[in-house]
């Protein structure tokens, strides 16, 4: 059983900005990041037999048919208590872990402000816009329970929102994203230099990057290459370039800047990434930024996307009910479009040629260590998936991680 | 120095109507209160825990032990274990109804089940 313990908290690396962390703080994450495996292993499977033995039938009885959308599902489950303990317990458990990275960060406020400022001042690789304008849908939703979102400022010169998504994100993943929290983005380098390994980018840009965890695995596979980490939110990209700095990465630019207005050159970058973004931007942005991004590659270049796997026509109604979770109940709200929507004709429809498009899957990479064999007992997708034989296009298998994109 | 109210900012709510499950949003409530003195009860013990390995191994007890303490594999696996076995007692009711879900059997009325096997 050893396995199926995941490591704690003080296995996650550290850097010179790393906020301390006391014992129980600690301890806390610890606690909080079993719930949540618990939650996950133990307690979310059971919702399946709810559905099954008793959410279901009661519904058929009620509407002389079964359950045909999604929504049915939702509306079917909200009834019954043993899924209403679960979700009780899992949104409880994301407003703990909020309020306890928060609470670390928010005590140390100062320190951690100074420290960024030593990284940060006088350094042309970080740009701040103190006159942009919050996109109206990023300002209206506190994506996962993150009170104040990635732009609220609490102070001048803020760093909360970065650094509180960095302390728990060890929690949220239940330690499954490596010590660093870059398994995404060391995944995305793996499947690019399998897939295509000619490829040798000079400019690269990672739109919506946050602050850069799954950015620096780009700039350490193309340690050439000019990389720029673009977020909207101002504490998320203060945070995110005195981290990178203070690990020693001196070739990512971070630029704060809404993705729908960036002042770069036509055809100027060999990649843009996104990774987990399109589902946190409203269906105008996602198609207006997709042209953008187009026009911003040069020709011949790579534009590549993470996110979950869309819902196909034949994606059983259980699992587009559970992939939809997060967009319902964890503040997530613009996934549950994106789910529905068909990633290919986006890209399509951004002016990429047909004949181009690709899709494809690659597994989260984890350093050896204390972190491999927990990571390989967790992969919630994979098995959802594998139930389901919901693996439509080519290259997909079910992966942890789904990448489409194109060439120009 | 920043003038914060931290405890009011780490406690911040999230935009957005909040979701209640249970019928009653009264119970959830409680279970929330209830799941935060849970937590802070599994702090305290791995801080015991803590004190218990300083002196197996005669560190002075002292907060700044306690607080610069680190676990090695087998320690920190202990006590992963511990939180795993703790949880699973606090959610006993939640698996204990998974286990009716799935077998019919299990949830016979008593009354019922008196008359049914008075002779037997």
């Amino acid at each position: 059983m050893a396995n199926t313990l995941p490591p704690t908290f003080d296995r996650t690396g550290r850097h010179a900005l790393t906020p301390a962390v006391d014992h129980d703080e600690l301890a806390r994450f610890n606690f909080l990041t079993n719930l949540n495996v618990h939650l996950g292993q133990q307690v979310s499977p059971g919702n399946r037999s709810a559905y099954e033995k008793r959410v279901k039938p009661a519904f058929k009885k009620a509407a002389g048919r079964d359950p045909e959308t999604r929504q049915d599902l939702r509306k079917a489950m909200r009834n019954d208590p043993y899924y209403q303990f679960w979700a009780a317990l899992r949104r409880n458990t994301m407003e703990q872990r909020q309020q306890s990275g928060r609470h670390v960060v928010l005590r140390q406020l100062d320190d951690l402000i100074g420290k960024a400022k030593s990284f940060n001042d006088g350094k042309d690789t970080l740009k701040i816009d103190g006159q942009m304008k919050v996109p109206r849908y990023l300002a209206r939703v506190d994506n996962h329970c993150m009170p104040g979102s990635y732009y609220t400022e609490v102070v001048a010169d803020d760093i909360l929102a970065g650094a509180n998504y960095e302390t728990g994100l060890f929690v949220t993943t239940a330690g499954s994203m490596s010590s660093k929290g870059d398994g995404g983005g060391r995944a995305i380098v793996n499947f690019v230099k399998k897939s295509f390994a000619d490829f040798k980018p000079k400019r690269i840009l990672d739109l919506g990057a946050g602050i850069g965890v799954n950015t620096l695995p780009l700039a350490d596979a193309f340690p050439e290459a000019e990389v720029f980490a673009v977020d909207a939110g101002a504490p998320m990209v203060r945070w995110g370039h005195a981290r990178a700095q203070a690990m020693g990465y001196d070739n990512v630019k971070f630029i704060h800047a809404d993705g729908d207005n960036l002042d770069f050159e036509h055809g100027s970058f060999d990649w843009i990434q996104t990774t987990m973004f399109w589902h946190e931007t409203s269906t105008t942005a996602i198609q207006s930024m997709m042209k953008k991004m187009f026009d911003l590659l040069a020709p011949g270049g790579l534009f590549l996307n993470v996110e979950q796997p869309n819902f196909k026509p034949d994606t059983p109604l259980y699992d587009q009910f559970t992939r939809d979770w997060d967009a319902w109940y964890n503040n997530e709200p613009f996934w549950s479009k994106l789910h529905v929507m068909d990633v290919f004709e986006l890209v399509k429809n951004a002016g990429f040629d047909p004949r181009k498009l690709f899709d494809g899957g690659t597994e989260a990479d984890i350093e050896q260590g204390q972190f491999q064999p927990w990571s390989s007992t967790l992969s919630r997708h994979k098995h959802e998936l594998k139930d389901s034989g919901d693996v439509k296009h080519n290259q997909y298998k079910g992966e942890r991680w789904y990448l489409y994109g194109g060439w120009k | 120095m920043t003038e914060i109210d931290v405890n009011k900012l780490a406690n911040a709510k999230a935009k957005g109507k909040r979701p209640y499950f249970f019928d009653d949003p009264a119970v959830e409530r409680v279970l929330s209160i209830t799941m935060a003195v849970a937590t802070e009860l599994a702090v305290t013990r791995e801080r015991l825990d803590t004190v218990e390995r300083l002196l197996e191994d005669g560190v002075p007890v002292t907060k700044a032990n306690i607080d610069s303490y680190r676990p090695d594999d087998d320690a920190a696996q202990e006590r992963q274990q511990w939180h795993a076995d703790y949880i699973s007692r606090i959610l006993r009711i939640v698996h204990q109804e998974l286990e009716a879900i799935e077998n019919e059997s299990l949830n016979e009325d008593s009354e019922k089940l008196a008359d049914k096997y008075a002779a037997a």
